[in-house]
This record gives structure tokens, sequence and C-alpha cells, in this order.
């Protein structure tokens, strides 16, 4: 095949690549699949980036995954350890930590393997959060890409839950008490709680069969229905067309930037490389979850410390912030809102991102494909959104690390808890005022750029001595990109009569929507885009007052 | 801000927009802001410059080789570093030898294939971008109407709508069907009866020193310390030993008797000697730090704070409720001993707690 070259294409109608492709065309009909896709554009932007750590994460953590599953054995039977590792020799445990123990001494190579797998399950959850914050930023969500949108939270929310089961399958002390956590919170689902927590565990906590349950949601359950999302999730990306940020040349009609073969090929099979890379490099460096210092799970001991791994923080920053409501009610129920509460507005917290696509289309009544991506700027009410739900996650991040704020910046445990108890109700709120202020100033500054160029730091004096700062005007190009945004106008409610007179009422729904969209797209709500009238005033020189 | 200072005027002639050649730019009639249509291509050093390619592809070549190198070195460390070597490596510490070797062979060789990859991208091929005209994603009318025609025509040959009698059967079987699996879950735990009622504790039973294994006397509880004890009879080899540690852990004080401010809990001790269940009544922590000044514990999980000298009442954190006490005394041979079990469920709070 290397050798040969157009040359011999000519003498030789059909090399052996070729005659390999025809008989595969006649079987799978490439040549028609490889005609639509095999040079299909993909726009370049450094954020389109996002979302690819995330796939190739998933492979690692496939490809650890399954070297792990040759010698974890998912048993809680009971074991006295004799492996090579001395402080553990002679203490009982289960068999599932004392498998984990033997791969991380005892396998050559196998430590490596499962800090690549829980790095890369790391890196995999929050290459998949930054991901989504670019596509609800940049308005990538939009028709037709809403149900897309959903397959990529669904990715989300089941990657945190794998995670969470896959760092329970040691057994240890640290995920253990996550187990135990997570048993409370089953506990306290009212009327079915105590069912529930019996199902899941096979009988009372511990049991011995949660650890092969969670095995097999783990290792079988939860990634067939991810890989099956993420397929779907890629062959809606191509065939919607990736999305592209404006400016001069890129419309919504069209995508502007290189084929994909061979430019994408080499930098995204590349890149695959790069992260996989990266990740080995990490594992050689830096221990993740080293259990063997943990020791093995009891149910009466405990390590400070007891934090999940990051993605699960904000969870256990709702449980720790919750006072402790439990209330008797008549006929002698317990309803404990302290725990029930924080797994409710866990689902809520988690669950909201979902529905957002569809609660804009509706408040915008905006039924139109979007394939050009917003600015942030341009879009404040949404960018103070999302700008108000980081700051609930990190500050509910803090909130599952409480105990350590107050180790390392001598605080008051007390105070911490106190000011994350306001701070729920109240940084959101600021945050999104000041993240809207932001943008609608970022838009005076981009308007102020259009009309009266950019400031250039020259200084002249003009011969009547008054000093003035030389504005260079924008390029075509710039002007383009400032201004080619759209500036929606909020819906209205529909006035008065019908076309047979008859006077319509708006329902309740109509008016909120109304309102809402006032909100987004009011008149305080965004900055005029400077007119090509203003523009032409201004620079035809009568502009001066 | 300088609304002074249009750009006519004070500006020099290269400040002011230059002409550009520009491919697809379309200006209405008077536009200032129309799109100017892609920018033409520029090209990279690479691509006018013979000796910058070839400098590029050795660079490539170079990160190829690179790679080969490193997965040498992986095979080479799996082979020669002992699994057990120890090794000191600044600023780690002391680290497996083999899994750093493996690592960092493993990285270096992903990590020059992709940057080798991505090089070449780079400088070597073709940037030119390209354009691609998008496709409504909605059918056309026509299309549309056919596919609904044939949908109506496919219902109707099946009768569907007509044969009601089928049609509520189908529904209803379908319907019925995951039952079966639904019932078959059945089977994934027993009920919970009132199994967490009840603990290992019960009258008579001694309070077993968790960490000497010894049966605790009464002076074996000094005043200061937190001491650990599980009910006796609760061996290892037990099946549920598990299970029934997770409700039976338990913890003892010594107070001074006048400091205890709850009716009950005085009632409930001996000499002070008070103990109470180590399970946390949040979500099940077991509660380990003790502050001896105060007689508060506290739980490190969700940071659950109770005074013992107070009924165990909570007084900072998520837990609704207190500890619950066990009420203890001592046997003829000097032995502490359980008067009784829990009064309570023990742990986590749930709907048939009461």
């Amino acid at each position: 095949m290397s050798t040969t070259t157009a040359a011999d294409d000519k003498r030789q109608p059909a090399g052996k690549g070729e005659k390999l492709a025809d008989w595969a065309d006649g079987r799978l009909g490439i040549y028609t699949i490889a005609k639509a896709n095999l040079r299909k554009i993909f726009p370049d932007h450094w954020s389109f980036m996002l979302g690819e750590v995330a796939l190739y994460s998933f492979i690692i953590i496939i490809l650890t995954g399954v070297y792990l599953t040759l010698f974890f054995k998912p048993s809680m039977q009971e074991v006295v350890y004799d492996g090579s590792y001395v402080p553990l020799q002679g203490i009982p445990m289960s068999e599932a930590f004392a498998s984990t123990v033997e791969i991380s001494f005892d396998v050559r190579g196998g430590l490596l393997m499962r800090q690549v797998h829980h790095w890369a399950a790391i890196v995999f959850v929050a290459s998949m959060l930054v991901h989504m914050f670019r596509v609800f930023f940049t308005g990538a969500f939009r028709k037709p890409r809403e149900i897309n949108w959903v397959f990529g939270f669904l990715l989300l929310v089941m990657g945190m839950f794998d995670g969470f089961l896959g760092y329970s399958l040691p057994d240890d002390l640290l995920s253990g008490t996550g187990v135990r956590f997570m048993e409370g919170a089953v506990l306290s689902v009212p009327l079915v709680g105590t069912y529930l927590q019996m199902f899941l565990f096979g009988g009372e906590f511990p049991g011995t069969d949660v650890i092969p349950r969670f095995y097999t949601i783990h290792v079988l359950l939860l990634p067939g229905i991810m890989l099956g999302l993420l397929v779907a999730h890629l062959f809606l990306v191509f065939y919607h067309k990736h999305t592209q940020f404006p400016g001069p040349g890129r419309t919504n009609n069209n995508v502007v930037g290189m084929p994909l073969m061979p430019v994408y090929m080499a930098k995204a099979g590349g890149f695959f490389f790069l992260v996989f890379g990266v990740i080995a490099a990490m594992s050689a460096i830096a221990t993740i979850n080293p259990i063997w210092s943990l020791g093995p799970y009891r149910p009466d001991q405990v390590s400070t410390n007891a934090q999940p791994d990051w993605y699960m923080g904000f969870s256990e920053g709702l449980i720790r912030i919750m006072p402790g409501w439990e209330f008797v009610i008549p006929g002698g129920y317990t309803l404990n809102l302290g725990v029930f509460i924080p797994l409710m507005l866990f689902g809520l917290i988690l669950t909201a991102p979902m529905f957002y696509p569809f609660i804009e289309a509706w408040v915008t009544g905006d039924k139109r494909e979007h394939h050009l991506l917003d600015r942030p700027r341009n879009r404040p009410v949404r960018t103070g959104i999302g700008a108000a739900y980081i700051s609930l996650y990190l500050l509910l991040l803090v909130g599952g690390g409480n105990d350590l704020w107050a180790t390392h910046f001598h605080l008051s445990i007390n105070a911490i808890t106190w000011t994350i108890r306001i701070g729920f109700f109240v940084l959101p709120v600021i945050t999104f005022i000041v993240t809207k202020r932001i943008c609608m100033a970022l838009q005076r500054r981009d308007r102020d750029k259009v009309l009266h160029g950019r400031e250039t730091g020259v200084i002249k004096r003009l011969p009547h001595g008054e000093f003035i700062e030389v504005h260079a005007p924008l390029s075509q190009e710039e002007l383009f990109t400032l201004t080619s945004h759209e500036q929606p106008k909020p819906v209205e409610l529909e006035a008065g009569t019908d076309e047979n007179g008859v006077v319509r009422k708006a329902g309740m729904a109509q008016k909120l929507r109304a309102k809402l969209s006032r909100g987004f797209y009011g008149e305080d709500n965004q900055i005029p885009k400077p007119t090509a009238d203003e523009y032409k005033e201004i620079t035809s020189g009568h502009g001066h007052h | 801000m300088s609304s002074e200072t249009g750009p006519s005027k004070d500006v020099s002639e290269e400040h002011l927009p230059s002409e550009r050649v520009s491919h697809g730019a379309v200006e209405p009639a008077g536009d200032p802001f129309a799109d100017p249509g892609l920018p033409p291509h520029e090209h990279r050093r690479q691509d006018v410059d013979e000796r910058a390619a070839k400098s590029s592809e050795r660079t490539v070549a170079l990160l190829f080789v690179v790679s080969m190198l490193a997965t040498i070195g992986f095979i080479a460390s799996f082979v020669a570093i002992p699994v057990d070597r120890i090794t000191y490596i600044w600023p780690m510490g002391n680290i497996s030898a083999l899994n750093f070797a493996l690592g960092m062979t493993l990285g270096i060789s992903l990590f020059c294939i992709g940057a080798g990859a991505v090089h070449w991208a780079r400088t070597l091929m073709s940037d030119e971008e390209h354009i691609q005209e998008r496709h409504p994603i909605e059918a056309t009318p026509e299309t549309k109407a056919q596919v609904l025609s044939d949908f109506r025509m496919g219902a109707a040959e099946s009768q569907f709508g007509r044969r009601k009698l089928i049609r509520n059967t189908m529904f209803g079987a379908l319907a019925l069907v995951p039952l079966s699996g639904v019932v078959l879950l059945r089977d994934l735990g027993p009920l919970p009866e009132d199994k967490l009622r009840h603990t290992p504790w019960e009258k008579g039973k001694l309070l077993i020193n968790q960490n000497t294994h010894e049966p605790l006397r009464a002076e074996d509880v000094t005043v200061g310390s937190l001491t650990f004890a599980v009910p006796e009879g609760l061996e290892h080899d037990d099946p549920h030993y598990m299970e029934e540690l997770a409700k039976a852990a338990l913890m003892l004080v010594r107070l001074e008797p006048e400091d205890i401010k709850d009716k009950r809990e005085l009632d409930w001790s001996h000499e002070g000697i008070v103990a109470f269940s180590k399970i946390c009544t949040h979500v099940g922590c077991p509660i380990s730090l003790y502050e001896q000044q105060t007689h508060h514990v506290l739980c490190p999980c969700h940071q659950s704070t109770f005074d013992l000298a107070d009924g165990a009442r909570v007084i900072f954190g998520p837990a609704g409720h207190p500890l619950p006490q066990l009420r203890i005394g001592v046997n003829s041979e000097g032995y502490l001993e359980a008067l009784d079990d829990f009064k309570e469920p023990v742990g986590p709070s749930f709907w048939e707690r009461g």
C-alpha cells in the first residue's frame, strides 16, 4: 500500500486497499457513508475540545476497567490478608478489599491501571461538566440540539453515579462510610425507606450483597447505557453538524472549518493520545485513593476528612449544612426532613439543567434552528443563571469540605456552616445580579467600540491645546462580528380580541411567559446594539458635539 | 467615554480600514456592518518555505521515535524493576519505582504519538478553511405528507383502530407483562419487620473492651477518655458479625455524676459512667471525636455534635435526635453489664421509627 503512488494507480486501477474497500462497500455501503463524512467540515475553537476530553477519558476508563476486572474479586466474603503489604497482614477483610490490595502491590502495573482508571474517572466527570458549561453559556443547546443536551446530561449523571459505585467497590474504610451515608439517605425516604434499604443491601447494613450488586451495575448496566448514549450523542453531533462562533463568512446556514480527513483525524486522534498520556503521567506521580492506608471497612470505625470524590461533594455540602429537622407526625411515623430534604435538593440541583433548554425556548418563543453560538455577554440573563448555578455548586462544594476549611484556615466550623446556610439563599442571587451587570457593561463596551473605535492609547494635542485620545476604527470583520448577534424582543401578550371580535383573556401561563420574556429580553436586560444610522451619523463627522 | 472623538479626522491613514480582498462578500448598499466574508487564507511558513516544512517533518518523526523508545522502556521496566521496590523520587517522596517507571514511560509513549499527530496536522496539513452548507433538519412538506399518508395506510391496513377488542387486550397484556419482572425483584432482600429495632445488647451481657477484648470493669473507664465496647458473644466468625457490629457499637465515658444534667441519663449510668450508641443518628457514621472539657462528641462525617452530659442532646449539626443510651450496671463480679437493649432504634432515623 505505502509504495503505491498516483502513477501506480493509473496502471493498476484497483490496488489492494481499494479491493478491500470495494469488498466492504458491497456489504456495508462504505463509499456512500464516506462520501458524506470523509471531508466533513468541523469548525475550530479551543473550547470544542472539552467534550473530546470527556470522550477520550471514557475510552480510557473502559480499557483500564476491563483490565481491572481480570483481577478484582467483587466479594464480601471475609478473608485474612496474607499478601505482601506488611501493615495489613493478618487483618480480616473482605475479598474485594484484599484483591484491590493485591492489584496495588502484587500485580505488576496493577497499581498504575487502578490509578489511571480513577484519575480518568475524575477527569471524565470534570470534563463533562465543563463541556456542559461551554454548551450552556454559548447557547449551543438551542434547537435542534435540545435532545443532545439531554443525552449529555444523562451521561454526566450516570458518570457521577458510576464513579460513586466504582470507588465504593474496594470496600475500604472511606468508601464504606460513603455507602453507610447512602444507607442513611435511603432510610430517610418516607413510607418505603426501610424497604428500599433492605432490598438494596439484601438485609441489614452492610450485609454481603452490596458489593457484588454494585459491581454488576458499575461494570455492566451503567457503562452499557452510557455507551449507547455516547454513540447517540456523537451521531447527533455529526448529523446536526457542529455549531460555530459568529464571524465573517460564518452564517447560520453554513459551517466553516477544516475537513475531518486529514486535519481532524490527526488532531482528534492525536488528542486521544495526549489525554491518555497526561493521565498516565498523572497516575505515575500522584497517588489516588490509597486504600491500603485507609484499611478495610468496619461499621464501627471511621477516618476523619471523610470526603467523597469531588463530583459528589455538593451532595455532601447539602447534607452537612441542613439543620436536623426530624418530626414525629400523627400516627407515630417519623419524617426525617434533615436528610430527606437534602436528598430531594440533590436530585433537583442535579436535574434542573436538563430542563433549561425547554424553558428558555418556551420563554423566548423561539422556534428557529440555531447553529451560530452566542457570546455569553449578549445573553445576560442566561449567563447570570449559569453563573448563579456555578456559585451554588461551588458553595456546596465548600460545604462538603467544611471540616477541611476549618482546619486549614483556622475557622470555626459552626461559623462556616452558618455562612453556607445563608449563602445558599443569598449567593446565587448576588452572583446573578453581578454577572448580568457585567454582561451588560461588556455589551456597552462593544457598542462604544463599534461606534467610536478602539482606544489606541495614543494621546494627541489639538492646535487649540485640547488633548484627546486617538480612537482607531474597527475593521470590517470586527464591526460585523460585534453587531451580527440578534437582539430578540420579548414575547407580548396576545392582545384583546381574536378575529371574531371575542375578547380573549391571557391565561396564567401566558402572563408568566410574557413576564419572564421581558426578564430575558426587556429594555433593562440588554443594551441595544448600534444601528447603521447611529454609526453613519458619528462617522460622517457630524457626530461631534 | 469618547463621544468627542470621531474616528474620521484625528486618525492617520494607516488606522483606517483598508480595502480587503475577500470572497463571498455581499454588501447591501450602505450597511456599514455588512459581512465581509471569509478572510483570505494566510500561508504558514511551512506552506511557503520547504526548509521549515522539512523541519516540521523531522519534529514529528522525532516525536514518534521517542514514543517507540518509551514503549521499549515500558517493557524493560516491567521486566527489570521488582514490584515491591520503593524509591525516593523528589518531590514525591518514597514511591513505588515500578509504578513510576511504567506510568512515565506509558505517558511519554502515548503523549508523543499525540503531540506528533497534532504537530503534523497544525504545520503540514492544509489549514485552508472550507465552507459547507447546512440543510434544514425538518422534512419538506411533501416528505411529511408522504410519511403521514404511509402511516395512515399502515394503520388502516392493520385495522388497529377498528378492532378495539384487539387493541385493548394488547394494551392490557403489554401493561401486565412487566409485573413479572417487578415481582422477581421481591427477593432482593427481606422485609424490614423489626430488624432495625433490636441490637445484640440484652440484660446481663458484659461490655467487652473493643481493643483488649476483655470484659470492662468500672475502673477501666477513666475520666477524660472515650472507651469503645461491644457486647459479649459477638465474635468475628459470626456470619452476621458486621451487621450486629453496625448496631451494637458502644462508647463509654466517665462523668462526674453531678455534671450529668439529664435525670434519665443519671439513672441509666453507673458511678457516672454513661454508655451511648456510637452510631450517629444522622446517617450512621461511627462517632469518634470526644472533647474532654465539654463532654461533647463530634461525628467526623457531618459534624453533628452531641452533649454527653445532657442526654446526648444534639447541639450542632444535621442530626435530628439524641444518641440512644444503653442502661448499664455492674454484675456481682464487678464487671460492667447491660441492663437492657437500647430502648429505641440506633442509627439513622426512618419512617416507622416513631
